[in-house]
This record gives structure tokens, sequence and C-alpha cells, in this order.
């Protein structure tokens, strides 16, 4: 299956990736190659053969529903780009 | 005590002198501190923290007074900049973590801080540990201190966790932590001449490393003997609560199990790595390899391994589609870098166009279309089958032979620059590395010659589910019949 342009662009606006218009072409190339070469995997018969999700996986370990941790409004903010009082902030979104 | 002396010690060794008084743990750092400035060329650390380093040896120099120290206080190591550090810069070689500073510490390197060692700073690496040869840093490769008999070409020191190793081998840190997705730190470890360990998946906890591929990532050791990488291992290992995939075995004393020989070990060599166009010199190594162990009393067997082929190509669906998912967490919203656009989404894509680097970019788009309705089932659905598969050919294996043996690598360390504008060429440098990432497998890489440049050469041991007492094993029986002392062109040695 061949990626075209059209496609290469609505993947990066679901990754929400900006990609300059010359970038296009070269990725365009690139992810046709990687996925023709990951492709051969289809010569492989799986029917009946369970998928792996992980290593050891058995069931998720559960514990009791309490809170471990918290209270730490100023470590938590101390990346954000933008932060508001005890707020991360966004561009606007509602008019 | 000269500078060059001290920095020949290794861990065994130099955790026994200062024990002993010989030096204090703060001259040890002070030595490593003037071989991290000397080897700056290398662009081995993106952020060095020496007054850090000396104040954690002050504190080593006290607990060794005390007697209350381990095998691992007062070591100087380089912390491969994946690792969340409290307080110090962490960047996953990405500039879309800005100037992120941790407020918490990786749970791998607080077990090392508490156990005393002392960090010289933080390591370059591809971004977000993706790549095989460094040169996908945000901040320019690290380069490996070794280099071609007749050559001047700055060679890569391999990925990812290639400042960690070239730290290793030019002498500019006792051992280093890494971690391995599929093959990131025994690459590394192969092209630079040194030990490097990929534990089994769950041995070491993943909290507070930048995630990659969270069904593969591992944190493991680079060291310059097997015993010092087995000491270190132990200190890194150990279940945590806080990572839900952490293993709940005991950990035991990986030093320990060094001893005991190889003798009546069944060793498996898969024909499926002798690989179309493998260069002479892997062959001879391997060989070489096959000689070492036999001579130590090892019996080697032929195993088939057949799905080995094809663990790279569903390695390039699986891994890119957990980096899909972990990476959507870089939005420019609550940490890192933020990109202003025309609306919410607009800051989302510019943060994350002009945040990353060309190759995560790549394997983000790629795991957004193996994931994406439609192509679910046929790419990742398939590649976890596939994943099935290669992990039932090991257990096949490992029913009659005790552990495997494989060059390390295709080829030794190679030009930066070589490779760039060809993916699939680079990622062909894990293709023996790979296979016992999907399954999961402990595996260590080994020093065993030189190729007809002069360059190093791994040989790795593949073992059982937390069987790393068998690799180590195996691994000082390779280290011991190699005898492997060549050092580096690039070594830090006009030092007083």
């Amino acid at each position: 299956m061949s990626l075209d342009r059209d496609t290469i662009t609505r993947i990066a606006k679901l990754a929400r990736i900006d990609v300059e218009e010359p970038e296009v072409e070269g990725l365009v190339t690139e992810l046709n190659n990687i996925l023709d070469w990951v492709e051969t995997l289809n010569a492989i018969p799986t029917d009946g053969v369970e998928p792996m999700v992980g290593v050891g996986v058995k069931r998720a370990p559960l514990r009791e529903d309490v809170a471990t941790d918290g209270e730490q409004a100023e470590a938590v903010l101390a990346n954000a780009p933008d932060p508001a009082s005890t707020y991360f902030t966004v561009p606007k979104v509602i008019e | 005590m000269a500078i060059s002396e001290l920095l020949k010690f290794d861990i065994a060794t130099a955790s026994t002198a200062l024990r002993a008084g010989d030096f204090t743990a703060v001259e040890l750092t002070e030595a490593y501190l003037e071989a991290v400035e000397a080897s700056r060329d290398l662009n081995i650390f993106i952020t060095e923290t020496p007054e850090r380093a000396i104040a954690d040896a002050a504190k080593a120099d006290q607990r060794i007074r005390s007697g209350a120290s381990s095998k691992m206080t007062g070591m100087p190591i380089g912390m491969k900049d994946l690792f969340c550090t409290e307080g110090v810069k962490t960047t996953a070689a990405s500039h879309i973590l800005g100037d992120f500073i941790p407020p918490y510490e990786s749970t791998v390197s607080a077990k090392l801080k508490a156990a005393g060692a002392v960090l010289l700073g933080k390591t370059n690496l591809d971004e977000f540990a993706m790549g095989s040869s460094n040169t996908t840093s945000a901040f320019g490769s690290a380069i490996n201190p070794w280099k071609q008999i007749n050559g001047n070409k700055p060679l890569t020191p391999g990925g990812s966790s290639g400042g960690s190793a070239a730290a290793v081998a030019a002498g500019a840190a006792i051992a280093a932590t890494g971690t391995d997705t599929g093959g990131s730190i025994r690459q590394p470890a192969a092209f630079c001449g040194i030990v490097g360990i990929k534990p089994t998946y769950g041995r070491c906890s993943r909290w507070g490393v930048v995630a990659f591929a969270s069904s593969l990532d591992q944190p493991g050791p680079f060291a310059r003997t097997v015993r010092d990488a087995a000491i270190m291992l132990a200190v890194m290992s150990g279940h945590d609560a806080k990572d839900s995939t952490s293993a709940t075995q005991e950990t035991p004393d990986f030093e320990a199990l060094i001893e005991g020989g190889v003798k009546g070990m069944r060793i498996g060599v898969p024909k499926e790595y002798r690989v179309d166009d493998m260069p002479g010199d892997i062959d001879a190594i391997w060989r070489r390899g096959i000689e070492m162990v036999t001579a130590a009393g090892a019996e080697v067997v032929d195993v088939s391994l057949p799905m080995t082929m094809s663990a790279l190509p569903a390695y390039y669906i699986v891994a890119p589609a957990e980096a899909s998912a972990n990476l959507a967490r870089y939005d420019g919203v609550r940490y890192g870098r933020r990109i202003d656009g025309d609306d919410l989404a607009g800051m989302y894509s510019a943060t994350r166009g002009q945040g990353f680097g060309k190759e995560v970019r790549r394997r983000i788009m790629i795991g957004t279309y193996v994931l994406s309705a439609g192509y679910y089932d046929a790419y990742y659905k398939k590649a976890q089958r596939v994943r099935t598969l290669i992990a039932q050919d090991f257990d096949s294996v490992f029913r009659n032979v005790d552990a495997l043996l494989t060059p390390t690598t295709p080829g030794a360390a190679f030009p930066i620059g070589e490779k760039e504008d060809d993916p699939i060429a680079m990622y062909l440098n894990d293709v023996f590395t790979v296979p016992a990432s999907l399954a999961g497998l402990p595996a260590i890489s080994v020093p065993a010659g030189v190729d007809a440049n002069g360059l190093p050469l791994g040989l790795q041991i593949i073992g059982r589910p937390f069987d790393e007492g068998t690799i180590l094993r195996l691994g000082q029986a390779i280290e011991d019949a190699a005898q492997f002392e060549m050092r580096p062109r690039l070594l830090v040695k006009d030092l007083k």
C-alpha cells in the first residue's frame, strides 16, 4: 500500500506535527520505504497466534484505591511554559 | 596519586582502595572531573554537574569512614540524559523539553544515589533514545574515542546511549547508565569496546525514565569489566511499585554469580544470525567467541531461530506505535517548550513540529499511521502476533541450551554521517539486538577483539528470563579469554 501526499498530510495532522510543504515529498518516499519493508511481515502466517502486548504481562497489578501522593502544586507547575497561579494555561478555546 | 593513576581503577579495585584509605572519593572525583573537561571535544555530556559531584563525593567519604558504604559508594558515573534527576536539567537530547528540571528522581538514579554513586553529569544520546548513532541528538553527536588505525574521521559511539558508552571508553566516567529499547546499550558498548548489559525486561524500574517504547525500554549499566557491570546492575535492579511492569523477582548477588565457570553449559549458535554479506571480521570474531567458550568447557551447539529476520520489521511497527502514544504528552502545556500558534491545535502542531527532530517526527508519524483506523490490525496487531512467534522461538531453543552466543552488531563503529540518508540502513545496526528486546530477554555485550581497522567488536550473549547469572558467567569467560586490553586513541591520558 502506497502513501500519497494527502495521506502524509493527514497523518501529520493526526499526530499534531506541523510539516513544512517542502518536507512532504521526502516523507512520502521515506515512509513508503519503511512501510514496504515492514510489510514483509505479511508473508508470515499468524492465524490463531495471540498478539504479544508486553513481556511477562499477566494482568495489571492492583492496589488499594487511595491517594499516595499529592499537594505538590508548586512542583507540578514548576516546568509549565505559561502557568497562571495554580493553573496550566492554553490558548483561548471558547469565544 | 597522579590523575592518570586514579583513572586506571575500575569499580572493583577502586572500592577496595577507597576503603583501605589509599585515596578519597573526592580525589577520585576530581580526577574524573579533569577527565570530563579534557574530553569535551567528544561532546559526551549534555550537562556537567561538577559541584554536585564534589558534594556527592564528600558524602561518600563520610560514609566510607563510618563503615556504611557499598561498592558503588564514591564511584563517579555518567547518567544517560533520559533518567530524570531531581534539580538537574533533563533533556532526552530533545529541544522539546526546553529547560526541563525534574522535580523528582528516577528510581534507578535514586538507587545509585542511595548507594553513594557520584553524578558527573548527564550524557548525550539520540533524541528520545531513537537512533543507533547518536546523530539524532539535538545537541550534536557524541564522538567515539576510538579511531581507525589509518583514518582520522570521527566515528559514531553508537546509539542511543552513545554518550554513556563514549564516557566509559574514554575514561571520563568509571561506569554509566544506559537504556536499551532495541539495542541502545549493547550496540554502543560494542562500538566503544566496553561491557553493556540489557537486563531482563522488568528487572530495572522504568519509573522516571523518559519513555520511548514502554514494552521494550529497559535500563542497564555500562562498565569496563563484566564484574563492574554486575556490581552496578545489582544496585540498579529491584521491584518498584511505581512501575506496573516492574518484576517482583528478588535481585540476586550478581557479582557472586560471575564465579563458577561455564563448564557443562550448553551454548546455542543461531544459524539465522549468519546473515548474507556478513563482514569477514564479524564472522571471525564470532568463531573466536565459540572457541573461547568451548575452551572454557562449554558445549556449543547449532540452533535455529527461524523468525530472526522478522524481528526488525516487527520492531519498527511496535516501537514507533508505542512512541507515538508516549510522545503525545509533549503538547506545550504542562512542561517543556511551547511555540505559539493560531489556536490550541495550532499551538500543539507548532510546538511538536519545531520541538521534535526529524527522526522523532518520522517515528511518531509511522506510529500514528499503524495505529490509525483501518490499519491497526494490518500493521500493529500483525507485528504483535509476529512478536509472539519470536518469543516462542527463544522459548523452544532455551529448552535445549542455557544461552545463545552471537555477534552484537553486523559491523564496527562507522564514520559520523554515514547511513544518514537511509533510515533502513541505520535500523539494520540493531539486527542482532532487537530479537532479544522483543522477547524481553537479558543480554550482555562483551568486547572480544578488533577488526582490520583496529576498531572494537563485541560478542552478545542472550539468556533465559531472569537468568542474568548465566550471561554474566559466560561474559566473564569471554573477557578472560579475549584479554581485551586495547584502549582508544582518544583516551584521556595526557593528564598528570
